[in-house]
Order: C-alpha cells, then sequence, then structure tokens
C-alpha cells in the first residue's frame, strides 16, 4: 500500500541513511527528511526505534521500519511499480546481494572505521593492508555481480550498489586526512570506475554529502584533545 | 529440473538449525553433511572462501552462504508451500528486523553467559535476559511472532532454545522464571516435526558446552 505520508529520520552526513533516501529517489516518492541534531536523539526517534534508538528511521503513515537494508527492502516492495527494482529479480542474485551488503557492513566499514583510528605506523600499515584485503575481496564482487555491465546490479543502482556507494564520501574524507589512496584505481580498476558511476547517478547526486563539508564535519566530530 | 540441496553445518550450531528447519518447512529433500570445525573440509573452504564458516547451503552446485539469508532463500526459490515470510511488504520488514536484531544481539550476549566468569559473566547474564525479555515482549501473547503462522522470526530464534539448559547449568540462572513466555513458545514450536527433527537434545549441547569450557580453562 503506498498510501501515506513518507517521513525519514536521519542526518545528512550518515551513510546508514543515505540508503534509503536513494532508494526513495529511484522510486520518486517525496519524503520528509527529519533531521536529527549530532549529539542527541530526539523523542521521535526514541519512540520508533526503542531497541536501537538510531538512524535511519523510515515513517510510512506514521508506521517505523528500521535498519538501513531493511528500509531499502521495504521501499522497493512497497512502491514496486515504480522506477527501476532495487533487488536483483531472481532468488540466487538477491541472497548474493544480501550475502554483500552484509559482508559490507560487518567486514568492510569495519576495516575503513579502524584506519583512522590507527595509532603510529605499524598499526597505520595493518589497518591499510586489512581493506585492501576487503577492497580486493570486493572487487572480484563487483566483476561476478555485475556480470560486464555498469553496477552491481546491473543496468541500474541497486540494492548492493546502495549498500557499499553510501560509504564513498566517508572513504575520501578518510582518505583526504590520512594522506592514503584508499581506492586505487591500480589495485581495484572495477571498483574504481564503479566508484565514479555511483556517485554521478541522479539518485545519488543530491544526496552524498560534499567532501569538503563532511571533511569539515568530521573534524568537529573527532576532535582530538591537544596533548 | 532435479534440485540437488547440500547443507554443510555442524550439529550444535543455532544458525545450521534455521537452514534445517527452513528446508523442512519445504519439504526439500537435502544432504546433511556434518563438518569438523578444526578440520575443514575442501568443499566448505571452496563454498564459503570468505567466512569459511558452516552453514553452507551449495543447491545444484551453487552456494548460499550466512543461515538467515539462506532461510529467505529457501522461502523465495520454494515459494509453493509454507511461506516462512509474511506478503505484506510492513509485517515483512518487522519479520526482517527482529531476526536482524536477534543476530545482532544474542550470540555475544549468550557466549559470555557460558564463556565468561565472575563479573563479565553476570553482565552478560543480565544483557541476556534483557535481550530475551525484549523478544518476549514483542512476541506477547501470539502463538508465534508473525501472528498465527510459524515463520522467519521463530526461525532465527528457537535454535538457541536447546542452548538454554546449557545456559542455566553454566549461569546458574533459571530462564524459564524470567521469561516463561518465551519458553512456553518454544515448547510449542518444538511440537512443529520439522523443529524436533532440526534441533539437537540439549543434555548433548550442555556436553559440548563443557568439552568448549575445559577447552577455555573454565573447567
Amino acid at each position: 500500500m503506498t498510501t501515506g505520508e513518507v517521513k525519514l529520520i536521519g542526518a545528512w552526513a550518515s551513510p546508514f541513511v543515505m540508503r534509503p533516501r536513494i532508494a526513495l529517489n529511484l522510486k520518486s516518492v517525496p519524503y520528509e527528511f527529519l533531521q536529527e541534531t549530532f549529539g542527541s536523539k530526539s523523542e521521535l526517534l526514541l519512540k520508533s526505534n526503542p531497541a536501537h534508538k538510531k538512524i535511519p528511521v523510515l515513517l510510512h503513515a506514521d508506521k517505523p521500519v528500521c535498519e538501513s537494508n531493511i528500509i531499502v527492502e521495504y521501499i522497493d516492495e512497497t512502491w514496486s511499480s515504480s522506477g527501476p527494482s532495487v533487488l536483483p529479480s531472481h532468488p540466487y542474485d538477491r541472497a548474493m546481494a544480501r550475502f554483500w551488503a552484509a559482508y559490507i557492513d560487518e567486514k568492510w566499514f569495519v576495516s575503513l572505521r579502524s584506519f583512522p583510528k590507527a595509532q603510529g605506523e605499524e598499526e597505520t600499515k595493518a589497518a591499510l593492508a586489512q581493506l585492501e584485503e576487503a577492497n580486493a575481496i570486493l572487487e572480484k564482487a563487483f566483476i561476478d555481480c555485475s556480470k560486464g555491465k555498469p553496477f552491481f546490479n546491473g543496468d541500474n543502482i541497486g540494492y548492493l550498489d546502495i549498500a557499499l556507494g553510501c560509504f564513498l564520501g566517508w572513504l575520501r574524507v578518510t582518505e583526504l586526512t590520512g594522506g592514503h589512496k584508499l581506492l586505487d584505481e591500480a589495485k581495484t580498476p572495477s571498483l574504481s570506475k564503479w566508484a565514479e558511476r555511483f556517485c554521478n547517478d541522479p539518485a545519488v547526486k543530491p544526496v552524498m554529502p560534499e567532501t569538503a563539508k563532511l571533511a569539515e564535519f568530521a573534524k568537529k566530530i573527532f576532535a582530538k584533545p591537544h596533548a | 529440473m532435479a534440485n540437488e540441496v547440500i547443507l554443510l553445518d555442524f550439529w550444535p550450531s543455532m544458525f545450521g538449525m534455521r537452514t534445517r528447519i527452513a528446508l523442512r518447512e519445504k519439504g526439500v529433500e537435502f544432504e546433511y553433511r556434518e563438518e569438523d570445525l578444526r578440520n575443514k573440509s575442501p568443499l566448505l573452504l571452496q563454498m564459503n572462501p570468505v567466512h569459511k564458516k558452516i552453514p553452507v547451503l551449495i543447491h545444484n552446485g551453487k552456494s548460499v552462504n550466512e543461515s538467515i539469508i539462506q532461510v529467505q532463500y529457501i522461502d523465495e526459490v520454494w515459494s509453493h508451500k509454507n511461506p516462512l515470510l509474511p506478503s505484506d511488504p510492513y509485517l515483512k520488514a518487522q519479520a526482517r528486523f527482529w531476526a536482524d536484531f536477534i543476530d545482532k544481539k544474542m550470540d555475544d550476549a549468550q557466549r559470555k553467559v557460558w564463556a565468561t566468569k565472575g563479573e563479565e559473566q553476570e553482565a552478560g547474564k543480565k544483557e541476556f535476559i534483557e535481550i530475551l525479555k525484549t523478544l518476549e515482549t514483542e512476541l506477547g501473547d501470539k502463538p508465534y511472532f508473525a501472528g498465527d503462522d510459524f515463520g522467519y522470526v521463530d526461525i532465527a530464534l528457537i535454535g538457541y532454545y536447546t542452548w538454554f539448559p546449557a545456559y542455566e547449568k553454566y549461569g546458574n540462572f533459571s530462564i524459564e522464571s524470567e521469561c516463561p513466555k518465551l519458553i512456553a513458545w518454544a515448547k510449542k514450536c518444538l511440537e512443529r516435526e520439522t523443529v524436533a527433527k532440526s534441533l539437537p537434545d540439549p543434555e548433548k549441547v550442555i556436553g559440548f558446552v563443557s568439552e568448549l569450557r575445559k577447552r577455555f580453562g573454565l573447567e
């Protein structure tokens, strides 16, 4: 049932929030974006997601749906007759998309996040090696899933493109501040070209934060006290 | 077209139990192969190179990994019988949410209950009971998590029930006194043949946990 107001509780800088925003754009679904203030949680958020108290939360006719990838599937199924299919149609391809999305959240993103936290040369080298290993795995996954097409999902961006692509803004910021190339055209050529295409997609462009703005925000929230 | 289904599994795994139940709910014939996790088969390493974990579902030579993904796959391939997920997108999203909640929270918490001691164990027990109480509240007075029909969330959770006597023994507490409705739900699930066939004897699980505790130097 597609009727009913759509609201999304989130924040402009959150990659997880970007996922449902891209999906809603793909389906041309208008929504009210309710932005949380960094550092505090609204009553509405706490009431709508008592189990995790996290963004994003989609409110469809005031009924909450939580967890970014679950929200994306919900959007795809609810507005199924509008826009392209976000998930592949074949059960095996769907299973692969879900598998890689879980890998991205549980392994790849954890590797990315540990990179700026690394202290000293040894830790940084180790973090970089871990991320490079994860990138190599995703490079192969892209070749397997895309089957020669421009995106993980084929001709159009889909669930898995969104699951990984939402992190590109933060990846660029980490490259800037760390001074290390994290998505290397030489080591992961397919993924690097895919990243360009993803960021230029009309459903993505309006919601992908500018690297400079994100870098400034990162400086604020990760501000380290002076030694 | 003939369906060849192989399940690489390990008998006490609450994750493997999910896939066993789902296959049986759909009446799918499958070959169960027991893995020795300290000596993983070449097939396991080949079919799940990223995680090298069980369960691994091999359908006509192609592998599907991660138990909760396998359950969805089984539901979508054998869609003609016993739907495991609701058809309504909102109810489906709720089912996915609670299975994901179980996946995110249960594993770490339950491990603290039997694999730690002292303050860490006490904190683990508290966390574990809180998680069960949240699930019990979600269940409410319904026979199953989705309502009248056994399905996805029940499948995601029920395997842990065979580990409850082990948790109670090594955690020195009673789960039933804290969550009686959840215990009643579990017993109802066990009345289903597909579940009863897929779950090991809790006494055997206690023996297995005892061995692990010896290995970790806890006994």
